[in-house]
């Protein structure tokens, strides 16, 4: 399973890093969303993936009576997550306010604009 | 010492808040610094002549062997005594030379500020505190020199100055660093000790390279010298004080300082000897095909540093004597034709010899002192140039190999230089005043005082030679020679220096009397002009201007998708390359967890997400698709034991859709907007990219893995934290504060989008 979801992971960067180099803004943005969760999931499985053990003590055990699953890629991703919300939200409403100023979503137009002034 | 240093930075810092008192009357005032620290300077005269030697030393970057060392020894104390002496001389002339002038406080600024960076050059002991008091004299000149910003010339040959010698600023720190590594220290005097390990040491061709670059960049040796006429359009203070008198012979110095450690071999004395005959006979030549008093002079300097050079490179201790009397004379006579022509400047407004004369009549006492340069500068006796010029002889013939080309270069070279000398400290004088100069002011006594206190002096340790042995003499013995018995005198009997000498006065005043300066010959030069290094260099200029505008063009290009590409093709090879040589394959299929089929569909969802993203041409199938893609990713948080990771992702990516939705119809229309061969480079670009991390990922997995850390948390979250779901328990209570401060981020990008949704542009704003 992990080789495909490396091959996954592979996949998830090939279509930021192609969004990214588009030159529309709003795909710009939707890059480095993808590009954010092909991260996210690269960290998930570098820090070993297993099947039903939530990094949870059972019951009324003070440790863990059987193998867990590492809580520490759990804890960068979800600081990821929540972090890569603000940016996007951020930048949605960055884009939207861009575009009503400047009228284009093209970024090269935008370089243009930006010279004229 | 420290504070004999410091004084004139902290001066020059005092200027910034009190200018405005200092640009009136009182700028006269500021010559108090400069006289103090003469005397406090002339008080060790008799000590360090004595063979004493001063030394402080002030911890500065202990960790590196960095310290603010000074040493006042014989070398020091000639240069320390000449820049309070003339910066004494300069500063009361600029007071009246720039009477009124709106910046007249900042002139001080910079000239005490370049004043204490001189000192502390001169003073170091440490080789990283000679080169940053070495870069603040370049940079202080650059505002010397550019002082009158207004003018676009001057500006660009400030430029130039500081362009050459911030040039040899690096040579010096890159030989000082090589030279420190291969001697153990950066101090000065403790170097001393191990010079024959330097000469042995495979660094020694380039240590000595490196030093000449920053001698002769700073002493405007051949072909490094072009900046130094450039700044003559300076006011005539800087160029009396900083390119005739103190910092064109920084770069003598250093070469003097570095004498005993890195000098006497062959590829020291020969380059030294070569360099030097080059500039003085290539400048002197020069001198004779100018016109502007300034321009002269500009040469006729050149050509003094490079008898200097090349009196260095003789290396016996008649030639380090003769050099070390030759400073003080070059200093004496230079300074005051400087001033003497600053003076001619101020009052006729010209500087053309071919139109000043008889200017007698309405300045004697600035003719008396040029008159007494000029004959020093000549080397007609009883002036100290005189002493000077019978010791360059003297020592020139003892030269065992090529004595009689030597002899020839140098003694062109003073014929030419005296004819330099009348031109410009005579001529101007002479002859019958022209009617359009008859109405000329006479200067006041504040101007013509300093360029003659400088003449009567050079005419003084010419009578009284033993005056400036105990200042000239110890500084060959710094340079670890001893001269015995040696002592100045006039007169040597009848012998070759003696008939050189008559010869040299002889030829050079016929000159002057057939040679008169004139437009043609200016003219004439003017069509080599192309050739010389000058031109050469502002060609070399143009084409760095155009190679790094096109370099700038390819890298620099404003466009977004051109950074990334760069970087993501430049990682792609760096990290293809490193994966090809390293990369194994052998993970352990084993170990890996088996495939299902409700994982494959999540899987095939993920795909068909990222495809429908990629390539939909509607905005709402997008925004959906990137649904798809979150949701797929919560559920294999699900499967894979990570359900708070699912709850965080299932909330944020329903939250970031709305977001998208909400805006949507504000939103541009989602078009393609590259063509084809464009998206089929960028494809194959990303796809590159995508199996490097792959590969990436695959290596990582078949590599053990260590869980310490884990384990730490996983057994003390219970025990320390009482908590009971390790996640949570490191994020509110191990990594609390990284959680604040992520809230502060949330919260700041919250802020963020509020007043960009509540801005309200004006119509002018938005165009």
């Amino acid at each position: 399973m992990e080789i495909v979801l490396a091959i996954m992971i592979g996949f998830l960067y090939a279509a930021g890093i192609y969004m990214i180099l588009r030159r529309s803004l709003v795909k710009l943005i939707l890059g480095i969303i993808i590009l954010g969760n092909g991260a996210n999931l690269l960290i998930f499985l570098l820090g070993r993936i297993s099947k039903g053990r939530p990094p949870i003590i059972a019951g009324d055990l003070k440790v863990f009576a059987e193998a867990y699953a590492d809580p520490i890629p759990q804890a960068l991703i979800l600081t990821a997550i929540v972090i890569s919300f603000g940016l996007q939200s951020f930048a949605i409403i960055l884009i939207k306010r861009v575009y009503k100023v400047v009228k284009t979503d093209d970024l090269d137009e935008m370089n243009a604009i930006d010279q004229d002034s | 010492m420290l504070i004999a240093v410091l004084l004139g930075f902290v001066f020059s810092l005092l200027l910034v808040v009190a200018g405005k008192f200092f640009r009136g009357k009182p700028a006269i005032l500021s010559a108090i610094i400069p006289l103090s620290l003469f005397v406090y300077f002339s008080g060790f005269i008799n000590e360090v002549s004595g063979g004493g030697v001063i030394r402080q030393s002030f911890k500065w970057v202990p960790s590196f062997g960095v310290n603010l060392g000074f040493t006042l020894d014989g070398l020091s104390l000639l240069f320390s005594l000449m820049i309070t002496g003339i910066g004494f001389l300069v500063f009361v002339y600029t007071s009246t030379y720039l009477k009124g002038h709106e910046y007249l406080d900042r002139f001080y600024g910079y000239l005490s500020m370049f004043m204490a960076s001189m000192l502390g050059l001169v003073l170091s002991d440490n080789m990283i505190s000679l080169f940053v008091f070495w870069e603040l004299t370049s940079i202080s000149s650059f505002f010397l020199i550019g002082f009158n910003n207004k003018s676009e010339a001057s500006r660009k040959s400030a430029i130039t100055a500081l362009a050459v010698t911030g040039l040899g600023g690096m040579s010096l720190l890159a030989g000082a660093l090589i030279l420190g590594s291969v001697g153990g220290t950066y101090t000065i005097s403790e170097l001393l000790n191990s010079n024959q390990v330097i000469a042995d040491s495979p660094y020694y061709i380039p240590i000595v390279i490196f030093m000449f670059g920053a001698a002769f960049t700073k002493s405007a040796q051949f072909p490094f010298h072009f900046w130094l006429p450039g700044s003559m359009l300076a006011p005539t203070p800087v160029s009396t004080y900083l390119h005739s008198a103190t910092m064109v012979k920084a770069g003598i110095y250093l070469l003097m300082r570095f004498t005993p450690i890195l000098g006497n071999t062959e590829f020291w004395n020969s380059t030294l000897l070569i360099v030097g005959a080059i500039t003085m006979v290539y400048a002197a030549i020069h001198a004779l095909f100018r016109k502007d008093l300034k321009g002269i002079l500009a040469y006729s300097t050149i050509s003094a540093l490079g008898i200097l050079v090349f009196l260095i490179g003789q290396g016996t201790e008649k030639a380090l004597l003769a050099a070390a009397l030759f400073i003080v004379v070059h200093a004496l006579y230079k300074a005051t034709l400087f001033l003497v022509t600053g003076i001619i400047d101020l009052q006729t407004q010209t500087r053309d010899v071919t139109v000043l004369r008889g200017l007698r009549k309405v300045m004697l006492p600035v003719a008396i002192a040029g008159f007494l340069a000029a004959i020093s500068s000549a080397g007609i006796p009883p002036t100290v140039g005189f002493l000077g010029k019978e010791l360059t002889y003297e020592s020139t013939l003892a030269l065992i190999s090529m004595p009689v080309l030597w002899i020839a270069l140098i003694l062109i070279t003073k014929i030419l230089l005296l004819y330099a000398g009348f031109v410009a400290g005579i001529s101007p004088f002479v002859g019958k005043l022209p009617e359009q100069f008859a109405n000329t002011k006479k200067p006041g006594m504040l101007l013509w005082l300093p360029p003659m206190i400088l003449a009567v002096t050079g005419i003084g340790f010419g009578i009284f030679p033993a005056l400036v042995e105990p200042i000239v003499f110890p500084v060959v013995t710094a340079m670890g020679e001893s001269l015995g018995n040696e002592h100045l005198k006039l007169w040597h009997g009848f012998n070759t220096v003696l008939w050189l000498s008559i010869a040299t006065i002889a030829i050079g005043t016929v000159l002057y009397f057939i040679l008169k300066p004139s437009q043609k010959l200016v003219e004439s030069a003017e069509r080599f002009e192309f050739l010389s290094p000058k031109a050469l260099t502002t060609v070399g200029w143009a084409y760095f201007n155009k190679v790094s505008s096109l370099w700038t063009r390819i890298f620099q290009n404003g466009y977004l998708r051109n950074y990334v590409s760069t970087i993501v093709v430049f990682l792609i090879g760096l990290a293809g390359y490193s994966l090809y040589q390293t990369a194994k394959f052998d993970l352990d299929l084993s170990t890996l967890n088996e495939i299902t089929l409700y994982e494959m569909a999540v899987v095939a969802m993920m795909f068909s997400s990222i495809f429908f993203v990629v390539f939909t041409k509607s905005r709402l199938t997008a925004v959906a698709s990137m649904g798809v893609m979150g949701l797929s990713i919560c559920l294999l948080f699900v499967f894979y034991s990570a359900p708070d990771l699912a709850m965080t992702q299932f909330s944020i990516d329903t939250l970031t859709v709305i977001l998208f939705v909400l805006v949507l119809y504000r939103l541009p229309r989602y078009l393609k907007l590259s063509d084809y061969r464009t998206r089929i480079k960028d494809g194959i670009i990303s796809l590159a990219f995508g199996s490097i991390i792959t590969v990436l990922i695959l290596e990582v997995l078949a590599s053990p893995v260590d869980k310490t850390i884990s384990k730490y948390y996983a057994e003390n979250a219970y025990v320390l934290a009482k908590g009971k779901n390790v996640v949570n328990v490191i994020l509110v209570d191990f990594r609390g504060s990284d959680t604040f401060m992520e809230i502060s981020v949330l919260a700041i990008a919250a802020i963020g989008v509020y007043a960009l949704l509540k801005l309200h542009l004006k119509e002018t704003d938005q165009h």
